[in-house]
């Protein structure tokens, strides 16, 4: 047996939330992924932003709330969340405007740290650019 | 070369599938070989047996079926995407009390982790959808 | 690298994006409804002849004849190929991602 294959994964996530089921779907994969110990992030470019908003509230739809569920990516070790600055400016948004999700970081006396990282367009071109395998949700 | 293809939409609404299926049928001509085809959202669509285009279309379903056949693909339809679309084989029909199945030859219902092994065993995994 | 767009651009941003993120030298495939912006004399033209001097563009001919599109309407610079130079592509690049 050789060691065993380490892949970079990464999830590109372009739909809004709600309007669609990608966003939903996209997050189930991103989950049951985590259990097969690949060097995973996600990024979220376009409409995807929507994904992180704060404040979700899908009661008066009579839908069930995905929001809650990003929160959980953090205990499956998903916590490189890349969030294009352009996309966001394009839609009038800060960071201020997405919910705060963070991880336990094992390597630093499980000290609690930020999961969203904004980036430029030119830095997340660079992170797509060193990826193995592309998935888009 | 290894490829693994994902269809993310139905047959029909959408070109995904026969986008898809194309680049399998010319990539087998080549002599790649296809590690899996798996099927996800709407993609879950693709097979179901009952479906009855008119005559002079094409039939996906058959098309991906024949396919399978011939060159032993491994069509893989997601189970959880599957069971909210009512795309269903024998076992999961006795799990959950219906009354028949539509799953068609050559595709299986499987889990999300066969996507993920597709993205490690496979050199390259390509997306059609929408 | 290998980038994949499906979409029109007068009706999704999808190319506009797949430029953005996309270096220098990578190749650009465009198939289904994103063939529609190869084509000369639109308003995205400009856009797409720009692209193809910092990108290698590629249109899927296939996706141009059931379009009616001809290749004499193309703008310069794009090269057609088949389902055949589609999985070449693939193969010749590390890796493919689809801008839907």
């Amino acid at each position: 047996m050789g060691d065993p294959v380490v892949k970079k994964f990464m999830y590109i996530n372009r739909h809004a939330p709600c309007g669609t089921i990608y966003a939903v779907e996209g997050l189930e994969v991103v989950l049951i992924g985590a259990a097969f110990e690949q060097e995973v992030c996600m990024a979220f470019v376009d409409d995807g932003v929507y994904q992180l908003k704060k404040n979700q509230d899908t009661a008066a739809l009579e839908i069930k709330n995905y929001a809650p569920a990003y929160r959980a990516l953090g205990d499956y070790d998903v916590h490189k969340l890349y969030v294009e600055r352009e996309s966001l400016e394009q839609r009038g948004l800060t960071e201020q405007d997405l919910m705060q999700l963070t991880y336990e970081d094992e390597d630093d006396d499980w000290k609690e740290k930020p999961s969203l990282k904004v980036v430029t367009r030119i830095e997340l071109a660079d992170l797509i650019a060193e990826q193995d395998v592309l998935l888009n949700f | 070369m290894k490829f693994a293809i994902m269809v993310n939409e139905g047959p029909y609404t959408h070109q995904s599938s026969d986008s898809a299926y194309q680049f399998t049928k010319a990539a087998l001509k080549q002599g790649h070989e296809i590690f899996r085809v798996f099927f996800y959202h709407d993609g879950v669509n693709n097979g179901t047996r009952f479906t009855a285009p008119p005559q002079d279309d094409r039939h996906l379903v058959n098309r991906w079926s024949e396919l399978a056949e011939q060159h032993g693909l491994d069509l893989v339809v997601c189970v959880a995407a599957a069971q909210r679309r009512g795309v269903i084989d024998d076992k999961e029909a006795q799990r959950y009390g219906k009354d028949g199945n539509n799953i068609a030859p050559g595709f299986r219902i499987s889990g999300l982790g066969q996507l993920i092994e597709a993205g490690i065993q496979s050199d390259r995994l390509l997306v059609f959808g929408d | 690298m290998l980038h994949t767009v499906n979409k029109s651009p007068f009706e999704k941003n999808s190319l506009q994006t797949c430029l953005r993120l996309a270096k220098e030298g990578n190749d650009i495939l465009l198939i289904e409804d994103a063939v529609y912006a190869a084509t000369k004399g639109t308003s995205v033209s400009e856009m797409v002849a720009q692209a193809a001097t910092n990108f290698n563009l590629y249109v899927l001919g296939p996706d141009l004849l059931s379009r009616g599109v001809g290749q004499d309407e193309l703008i310069a610079g794009c090269e057609v190929v088949d389902y055949a130079g589609f999985v070449r592509l693939a193969t010749e690049n590390d890796k493919v991602q689809s801008w839907l």
